[in-house]
Parts: structure tokens; C-alpha cells; sequence
């Protein structure tokens, strides 16, 4: 049955209310599992060996010494994982990403792994294989590696997207460009133009849980998988395609997932597991250790970026220009694509041009990070928009609020805004009490602005009622946050039944049908449409149920409030059935009561963020102390307040980690020299304050109950609000992220040299 | 690998030097078991002290310092109330020691003889004038703290020697000390620069003072120009400029990824002047 998926606008029962969420218990007693909680039997212990290189041509592999090791099982390394034939593209990219073809291509890069009867055997065995490396010429710098004289990566890479095509192979992948009318017309017009460069250093997700995964491959070559992800269908698709097997024959089931934030939405070590697996005939765990969750997975794209915006002296922005150089790591992605299509999203200028580069270089393959590639972009635009505004002397609010996107509005990127939330947001920091609560010396306020599009994608759900009359709603998103109550929440509403009568099942592959990642903010926007419609085809089999247990036509009974009720005067001594009495009967008015739907899931709305944020910095140490921090953010509808809240105040933690402390930082040798918690400083529950939320509910039109996505838009103004708030404090403007200590004492240092001069760049 | 809990020290040190292969004492285990998990060191031997009744207490000594156990969790530390009182910049130290998880387990003598420059307590002790007492085959000896650590690592005790115990000299009327660190974390986390000041008032001049820094070079060192600096004055503005200006020169940091050479120069005389003022305040002095 097809069905509507437009906004209808209603008053909700339990929509909006928070309840428990059924997993909490096991979460926090440590009973739930996670990847690395599943055992088999006759299992062994995977690993991996790394290079330590930034870049090295493997000359040769002896793997003999480690497969005589009494208790090895399996070595593999590329020749056990052969290209499939037809394996092209990201794909054949993501296999040589998860195992070391010919090169190393980033210190970290897998070069070949072990399979033994316990951990101290693979150990050893990794020390007994003998690889002969060829070091070579690398690149870390995302600059230096657009230089002409930069070590070329892959000799296959020529840049796409200019004009001529390029005669020789460069590091740069690809280039891409969005914008709306004539830049330099624009900046003619303008009284006021800032031009400014930033960097900033990359970033991981930094989920507390490692990558694990339990592989089993059988002798008939089907297998399972049980491994910690965002998407096990997706995983499930790609290890198949990446080791030639039949997507059918290969059951991948989720853990408990321990963090993601995007870096689990693409595999690593798991192709990895299952070769294993394949060639030792035996389940394989591997879990891989923080170290290698830093060398080898995940990180954020480094970036460089140019950033020009021009206004008129009344405060309308007139002219923008963005070039954002983005780093990849050893593959080419589309992170500098996104990076365009997110810079100026928030506001109408008339003439804007934003350019991105994509660009290979000797780290790992980046992933996605929650609204990956925004935070970067809109650190740069932001802080212009901060020193705009000063420099023609209005309030930064005010300045936003003049220029804000609204309705109706063409965006830079291509869709014609609908009705959007960031105006609303910027009223809502504007009149908000944080704004005039006083400061002291060396305090300051910053606020800044943040855009993420959310994606819908393709979506199955199934919902079946048992005889006691209790839901079990299927789904096959992952719970990254709390969508088993969101979800749960909805299936009770469309039904009219009490939270506590449904119960959300996570599926494993075999037992629904394709899902997307939980990704883009899009678990309970996607899934939460097809439990809706799940439970109206459901609503539709109770509808005949009910006709049948009182002998009317199916036409005379409605569906109310939980209840299947004969409408109409000549039914009016027939009480209403309630979903327990049809489930009770359904074994013999024909059999199982369920519902399914299968959708892709059209219509995801467009999230605006606008944060504030006080900060204090020692002018003695650089340090920053965050003191107050407010998220504001349009959720759409919040299904479960809290995970909404959650979801900003997580967002907003990461972004201010990122902001101040978190780095990559490599050395000249090209490895990376902070791989775990200690030296990656990311902020511990003593750095951060209370962050304060307030949701705004904007219905957007293509979600039955007006949901958007809301997991990711908190992590975009973080950056350039705390550097907004830094140069509010202590008088230095910092186009370099992290804005680490030393880095702002340096630029203290300097601007005292400068006897108090205009801020300087640091 | 082999545990051993042994219940006195010189069994303890036997078994460390009858040990061929790799040896370490277990205390707290908060670095030994972690580079251990790290592969980072796999020993043939662990000896755990735990056991060991003259490492488990905290005791005044009869000259009216302090005698305090190599295995006394840095809780403990934090939880005796007159070692409180007449050391509270020692205290302080420990207490800023990984996390309250950590100072459950982690003990001042791991701390010291893991001999990492960053140490929070060296600096500290190193201007307390601690001394260790040391247990070995050939007997007992004490050994000043800034003569345990040689290098990043590397300590002066020889094989089958190891700490039984801190000994913190006795307190003078109006002294007072300080210890202060910078991480850019509030915990969990691993010094930049360590500062530590102890000093002695009479009538308000400062009479005897002792300076120390760490994580601004290979080992944690005393800084004698630092406290001739301050010594004879009130901490007046003059004599908190030479101090900063001697604990500048006295650094000799590494560019790494936890701070930049220039960085940890000028805040370890950020740090050594605000640690002289606090020490200078709970001496009773003012300015």
C-alpha cells in the first residue's frame, strides 16, 4: 500500500514524552553487547600487521615463518583477497583500504593479518612476518600535497571537474564548485570585504567502542558476521562484493554500538576478519586496539581554506567566495564537495561561489563525522561573519538575522529552501537570557551558525502483534541515540497503544529487508515513516479482523484510539474491540496479525543550529575554560525530548573538543604521533559545562508527524562560536583549529607585540 | 610471566635480583600494567608490594616529618590530614594524578620511579627536599627524590633495589608549598610544565625556599637561581620577575606533540610564580 508521506500536523498522545528507553538498563549495568561481546566456539584471535610507513612500496611478503608457528591457523594478505571481478570505484578503493596492495599507502595501512589459537600466538606471529618495504615519498599536508612538486599518489588520479582535462596525474581528485550569481559584481558592490585563511588539523570520532567484529565463513562459503556498526546491511553488501560471495549468503547482525558518529558506516578490519575466517575455516574475533582505531580508521578531512565575504555598509551580504582544500587520506571521496554545498547555506547572498578540492594524501581514508565536512567550512565563514559584522558595525545576531535564508529562498547548492528554521533560531538566541547574563575579565561571548541537509534513503520495517496483543516492531537502523523509544514511541501512537506495549527489535539481515546506514540523521526520520506506515497496513489488517469477528463489512470499522469500532447506528450494540481482543482471536480469523512497509523515504528536512557560548582564557597559559554553553536547534518534531536534547548536547561536546584540543598531529617522518586517549585530547566531563538546550519545532512538510533529522547540525557552529567568543574575550581573532593553548598564547604573545593593533592572524 | 607477593622488602628485593630476565615492581600498577597491555614492556617478573606492612602506612616520624609506605594509594595521601596540613603542595600533587579512579590505585613511589619528566609528585617532593629510602640486596640507603629519575625512564636504583618508602622532612612554622601543572584537560591527563615552590617565612621574608620544575626537561629538576631569587624578600613584584626570569632559563623542553619548546618556557614561569604565591600565602606571609 502506498502512502502519504506529507506533514498532516496532529495533536500527539504520547509523541513528545519521555519515556524509558528499553536498553538503558543494559547499558548501564554492562550487560548489553557490544562487538567485541560475542564468542563462538573453536574461535581464534585475529590481528593485523600495519605498516610503518607513510608511504612504501611492499616489495615482498614472507609469511612463512609466521604460518609454521605452532597455534597459527591463517596469514593472509592481499593475494588471500583478491580483486572480484567487476569490483570498481569506492568499492575496490575500500578493499585495498582494508588491505595494503603492492603500497602503504599512511602509516597504519594493514599489510597483512594472523589467525591463532590465542592472542600471545598472534602476536608473535605478527613479528615473524617479514615484509620488505621500499619507502617512498610522502605527503601528509593538504597544501603541500596541491603543490607541483608533491609526491604523486596514485598515478591513476587526475582531477575531475576542470576544464581542460589534466595531461598528468595530480593529488587532487576532484574539484567542484556551487554558487549563485556574479562574485565579482557582487564584491563591487560591497563597501566591506573580508578576506581571510584558516586551517584546521583532523579530527577522529573518537567512539569509546573500537572496531570489533566476530567473523564465521563455513566450508559451503556462507557466513555471519557480528560486528559493531551503523549499517549491517550495508556492511553485509560491501564485505560480499569485497570477497566475491553472494549477498545473500552472508548474515551481518549489529552489536550494540559503542559510538559512531559516522566512522562506522564504513568497513575496515572486518573484509579483514572474514578472510581470515575463509582461509582457517574457524570464527575469527578481531578487535582492534585504540591505536589502530586511530592509524587506520576514520579520521576527518584536514583542511585549508579561503574565505572571502563582502557587504554593504546597511549590512547585506552582497558577495561570497569559499576555496576549501580538503584533505581524504589515501583515497578520493567527496569531502570537499560537501564542504561547498554546506558554506553558505545559511544565508541569501545574491552572488556566492564556493570552490572544493578533494585531495589525496598519506593518511588514512577518511570517513564521515557527524555533518562531515560542515564544521570546517562554517568555521571559516563564521569567523568572517563575526569580523563582517564588527567591521561594519553591527551586532553579530543582527547581521545573521538580516541575511538569513528563509522560505522560498534559492539555495547556493540547488533546492529552493521550504520552510526552514534558521531565522527562528537566530530569534531565539537573540532573545535568549544567555545573551545578557554579565562577563567577566578575560570572559567572552560567542555565537555562531550551523547547517546540515539530513538525508531520508531506503528503509524496511515490519511490525507484528502477538496474541497477548504486544507489538514487536522491526527495524533495520541501528540505535545510535535512543530511536528504540523514539520508535516505539511512534508505533504506539499510530496504534493508539500504551510505549510499554511495543517492543523495537534491531534486525539482523536475514530477517528484513535492505536498510540504509543510520547516517545523515536519518534513523528516526526514515524509520520512524516506515513504522508509521507499517502501522497503518497493520491498522488495516485489524480493520478486517474486526469485521470478520463481528460479521459487518470491513467499510463499517474504524480504527480510534486503540480500538477497532463499527460505525454507523445499526452497529451501535457492538462494543468496541481493542487490539488485545482482535490479537487474542487472530489464530483463528487468519492467523498472524502484521504489517510491513518498504520505502525510501522521500523528503528529509533541512536542520539549522544557531549556538551561543561564554568562554574564559588564561592570558598567562592560552588555556580556555568553556563556562557556559546554549544549543538551539530546529528538531522538526522531537519524537523523545531527551534524545534530542541528547543529540545537541553530544554534538556541541564534540564540536568543542575540536574547537580547542583535538589533532592529528603527524611528524616530518609522515606517522602519526598521538594514536590513543592521552596525547588525542578530547574533553573529559570536567571540561565541559552543562549545555543547555532549546528544541524549536518547525514541522517540515515531508514527515508525516514534521520530523527532521537532528544527530548531526550540533557539531557545525561550535568551532568558529568558541573562536568567535575567544576574540570577544582576550582581543586575538584564530583562523587555526584546534585553538590549543599554545597556539593562542603564541598569538597573545604577538598581539602584544603589536601594542594592541587589529587582531592578528594566528 | 611470574607474580610474586612477597610481605617483607628484602624478600621483595631478592626476588628482583635473583630475577635474569625483565623485572618490575608492582604498586598501584597505573603505568606498569598499562605499558603491559601496550606491549610496551613484557617482564618475566612482577613483584607486587601490597603485601609488604612497612609500604601500606602513612607514619609521623620522630623528628616530625613524615614516613609514607611505597604502597599507599595516593587516596590515602589525600586522606591523612595532618600530612595535609604540613604538606599540602605534596598533596596537591598527587591528587592531580590521572583521575579519582586512578588515585584509588596509584601510589607516590610509582610515581616517582617510573621517572617520567612529567611526574606530578617529583616536582613537588624535589622541593620538599623528600628523600626515598631505598631496599636492596646489600641493604637499606636514602637517596634524595631529584637523584632517583636519571632520564626519561631510567632511575639510579640498582637491580634488586626499590622504594619502601617517602620520607618528607619535618615542617618549620610558617612554611608553606605549592604545586601547580598545566594540561589542557582538566584530568586524565599528562603535565606540559609542573611547577613546585616550598618556602619558610620569618617576620614575613621569606628565609629558605625551594624550587622545582617538570616536563621541561629530561628529568624534573630543582631550580636553585629560582629560589635565591625569592629568598630575603617579601614575593614582591621584583623578586616574582627574577624568579620567573630563573625558571625560564632554567628550561631546557623538547618541541612535542604535548607543547612547543616556547610554550612550556614561558609557562613554566607562569606556573612556578603562581605556585610561589599560593606557597607564600599558606605560609602566613602577605604581599
Amino acid at each position: 500500500m502506498k502512502h502519504d508521506n506529507s506533514y498532516t500536523g496532529q495533536d500527539f498522545k504520547v509523541i513528545g514524552t519521555r519515556v524509558k528507553r528499553p536498553d538503558g538498563i543494559d547499558k548501564v549495568t554492562g550487560r548489553a553487547r557490544y562487538g567485541a561481546d560475542a564468542s563462538l566456539p573453536g574461535q581464534l584471535v585475529g590481528r593485523v600487521l600495519r605498516s610503518p610507513h607513510a608511504h612504501a612500496r611492499i616489495k615482498a611478503i614472507d609469511i612463512s615463518k609466521a604460518e609454521a608457528l605452532p597455534g597459527v591457523k591463517a596469514v593472509v594478505t592481499a593475494d588471500d583477497m583478491p580483486v572480484p571481478e567487476g569490483l570498481s570505484g569506492d568499492l575496490k578503493h575500500t578493499l585495498e583500504n582494508s588491505m595494503a596492495r603492492g603500497r602503504a599507502l599512511y602509516d597504519g595501512h594493514a599489510v597483512a593479518a594472523v589467525a591463532a589459537i590465542d592472542a600471545k600466538t598472534a602476536r608473535k606471529a605478527l613479528q615473524l612476518i617479514e615484509v620488505d618495504y621500499e619507502p617512498l615519498p610522502h605527503v601528509t599536508d593538504v597544501d603541500a600535497a596541491m603543490q607541483p612538486d608533491a609526491p604523486v599518489i596514485h598515478d591513476w588520479l587526475y582531477t575531475s571537474g576542470v576544464d581542460p582535462k589534466p595531461e598528468k596525474p595530480s593529488n587532487v581528485a576532484q574539484r567542484t564548485e556551487f554558487g549563485l550569481g556574479d562574485i565579482d559584481a557582487g564584491f563591487a558592490e560591497a563597501d566591506v570585504v573580508i578576506e581571510r585563511s584558516y586551517k584546521t588539523e583532523a579530527t577522529h570520532q573518537g567512539y569509546i567502542e573500537p572496531h570489533a567484529c566476530l567473523a564465521n565463513i563455513r566450508p559451503d562459503g556462507s557466513g555471519e558476521l557480528w560486528v559493531t556498526t551503523q549499517g549491517p546491511f550495508v556492511y553485509r553488501n560491501v564485505c560480499a562484493q569485497l570477497l566475491g560471495m553472494d549477498i545473500a549468503k552472508l548474515k551481518v547482525t549489529s552489536s550494540e554500538i559503542g559510538g559512531g558518529f559516522g566512522g562506522k558506516t564504513h568497513v575496515w578490519a572486518e573484509p579483514v576478519a572474514l578472510a581470515l575466517s575463509r582461509k582457517a575455516n574457524r570464527p575469527v574475533k578481531l578487535v582492534m586496539t585504540r591505536e589502530e582505531v586511530f592509524r587506520a580508521s576514520g579520521p576527518t578531512s584536514s583542511t585549508s581554506m579561503d574565505i572571502k565575504l563582502g557587504a554593504t555598509r546597511d549590512g547585506k551580504l552582497v558577495a561570497a567566495r569559499a576555496e576549501m582544500r580538503y584533505g581524504n587520506g589515501a583515497f578520493p571521496g567527496i569531502w570537499g564537495m560537501l564542504s561547498c554545498m554546506t558554506s553558505f547555506a545559511c544565508y541569501e547572498i545574491a552572488n556566492c561561489k564556493a570552490i572544493g578540492y578533494d585531495v589525496v594524501q598519506n593518511r588514512p581514508k577518511v570517513a564521515a563525522y557527524r555533518a562531515p565536512s560542515a564544521p570546517m567550512a562554517a568555521f571559516g565563514v563564521e569567523s568572517a561573519m563575526d569580523e563582517l559584522a564588527a567591521a561594519i558595525g553591527m551586532d553579530p545576531v543582527e547581521f545573521r538575522l538580516k541575511n538569513a535564508s528563509k522560505e522560498g529562498g534559492q539555495s547556493h547548492y540547488g533546492p529552493v529552501w521550504g520552510p526552514i528554521g534558521i531565522r527562528a533560531t537566530l530569534e531565539a538566541v537573540r532573545d535568549h537570557p544567555h545573551m545578557k547574563a554579565p562577563l567577566g575579565p578575560n570572559q567572552g561571548r560567542g555565537m555562531a551558525c550551523g547547517f546540515w541537509f539530513n538525508i531520508g534513503g531506503q528503509t524496511c520495517s515490519d511490525l507484528n502483534v502477538g496474541i497477548d496483543g504486544t507489538v514487536t516492531l522491526t527495524v533495520g537502523t541501528v540505535d545510535v541515540g535512543g530511536s528504540r523509544a523514539s520508535l516505539g514511541l511512534i508505533a504506539a501512537e499510530e496504534l493508539g497503544i500504551p510505549y510499554e506495549q511495543v517492543q523495537v527489535n534491531i534486525a539482523d539481515t536475514g530477517s528484513l529487508g535492505h536498510n540504509d546506514m543510520t547516517e545523515g540523521s536519518r534513523g528516526t526520520f526514515s524509520s520512524g515513516m516506515a513504522a508509521i506506515f507499517a502501522a497503518r497496513n497493520t491498522i488495516e489488517v485489524l480493520r478486517e479482523r474486526a469485521a470478520k469477528m463481528w460479521g459487518i463489512p470491513v467499510e463499517d470499522v474504524i480504527w480510534e484510539a486503540g480500538q477497532a469500532k463499527a460505525k454507523g447506528s445499526e452497529h451501535s450494540n457492538l462494543p468496541p474491540l481493542s487490539l488485545k481482543d482482535i490479537a487474542a482471536k487472530s489464530p483463528k480469523t487468519g492467523g498472524p496479525i502484521a504489517g510491513h512497509n518498504e520505502v525510501v523515504a522521500d523528503g528529509a528536512g533541512v536542520s539549522f543550529a544557531s549556538h551561543i557560548c561564554d568562554i574564559e582564557v588564561d592570558p598567562e597559559t592560552g588555556a580556555t575554560k568553556v563556562l557556559r554553553y546554549t544549543v538551539v536547534q530546529d528538531a522538526g518534531k522531537a519524537i523523545h525530548p531527551d534524545y534530542v536534547e541528547g543529540q545537541f548536547q553530544g554534538g556541541a561536546a564534540q564540536g568543542i573538543g575540536w574547537a580547542l584540543n583535538e589533532e592529528y598531529i603527524y611528524g616530518e617522518d609522515g606517522r602519526l604521533q598521538n594514536p590513543g586517549f592521552l596525547d588525542y585530547r578530547m574533553p573529559v566531563c570536567s571540561d565541559l559545562p552543562f549545555i543547555d538546550t532549546k528544541i524549536l519545532e518547525i514541522p517540515n512538510p515531508g514527515h508525516p508527524y514534521g520530523v527532521r533529522g537532528v544527530g548531526e547540525t550540533s557539531i557545525v557552529p561550535p568551532l568558529a562560536a568558541i573562536g568567535n567568543a575567544l576574540s570577544n574575550a582576550v582581543g586575538v581573532r584564530m583562523h587555526h583549529v584546534p585553538m590549543s593553548p599554545p597556539r593562542i598564547l603564541k598569538a597573545l604573545r604577538e598581539d602584544r607585540r603589536a601594542n594592541r593593533g587589529p587582531a592578528k592572524v594566528a | 610471566m611470574r607474580y610474586e607477593a612477597p610481605t617483607t622488602s628484602s624478600e621483595a628485593a631478592a626476588l628482583l635480583a635473583a630475577e635474569t630476565g625483565e623485572a618490575f615492581v608492582l604498586a598501584g600498577g597505573t603505568d606498569l600494567l598499562v605499558r603491559m597491555k601496550n606491549l610496551m614492556v613484557e617482564p618475566e617478573l612482577v613483584v607486587d608490594v601490597k603485601r609488604i606492612d612497612a609500604m601500606r602506612s602513612i607514619e609521623a616520624t620522630t623528628d616530625g616529618g613524615f614516613r609514607i609506605g611505597a604502597a599507599v594509594p595516593g587516596i590515602e595521601v589525600g586522606e591523612h590530614e595532618a600530612l595535609g596540613r604540613a604538606w599540602p603542595g605534596v598533596v596537591e600533587a598527587v591528587q592531580l594524578i590521572g583521575s579519582d579512579q586512578i588515585q584509588g590505585r596509584c601510589t607516590i613511589a610509582g610515581n616517582v620511579c617510573n621517572a617520567s619528566p612529567a611526574a606530578d609528585t617529583t616536582p613537588a617532593l624535589i622541593a620538599a627536599d623528600a628523600q626515598v629510602e631505598i631496599v636492596g640486596p646489600k641493604g637499606r640507603r636514602t637517596l634524595p627524590v631529584a637523584s632517583v629519575a636519571t632520564g626519561p625512564g631510567k632511575t639510579s636504583l640498582a637491580k634488586g633495589e626499590l622504594v619502601e618508602a617517602i620520607l618528607l622532612p619535618p615542617r618549620p612554622a610558617h612554611s608553606g608549598d605549592a604545586y601547580l601543572r598545566f594540561t589542557p584537560r582538566t584530568e586524565m591527563d599528562i603535565a606540559v610544565v609542573g611547577a613546585a615552590v616550598s618556602l619558610t617565612l620569618k617576620d614575613g621574608v621569606i628565609t629558605a625556599a625551594r624550587v622545582a620544575l617538570g616536563a621541561i626537561a629530561p628529568t624534573a629538576i630543582e631550580v636553585e637561581a629560582a629560589a635565591a631569587a625569592i629568598i630575603g624578600s617579601k614575593l614582591d613584584d621584583g623578586a616574582i620577575a627574577a624568579l620567573v626570569a630563573a625558571c625560564s632559563a632554567a628550561c631546557k623542553p623538547i618541541d612535542d606533540k604535548r607543547g612547543t619548546i616556547e610554550y612550556r618556557t614561558e609557562v613554566a614561569g607562569v606556573l612556578a610564580k603562581r605556585a610561589a604565591m599560593i606557597a607564600f600565602e599558606r605560609a602566613g606571609g602577605s604581599r
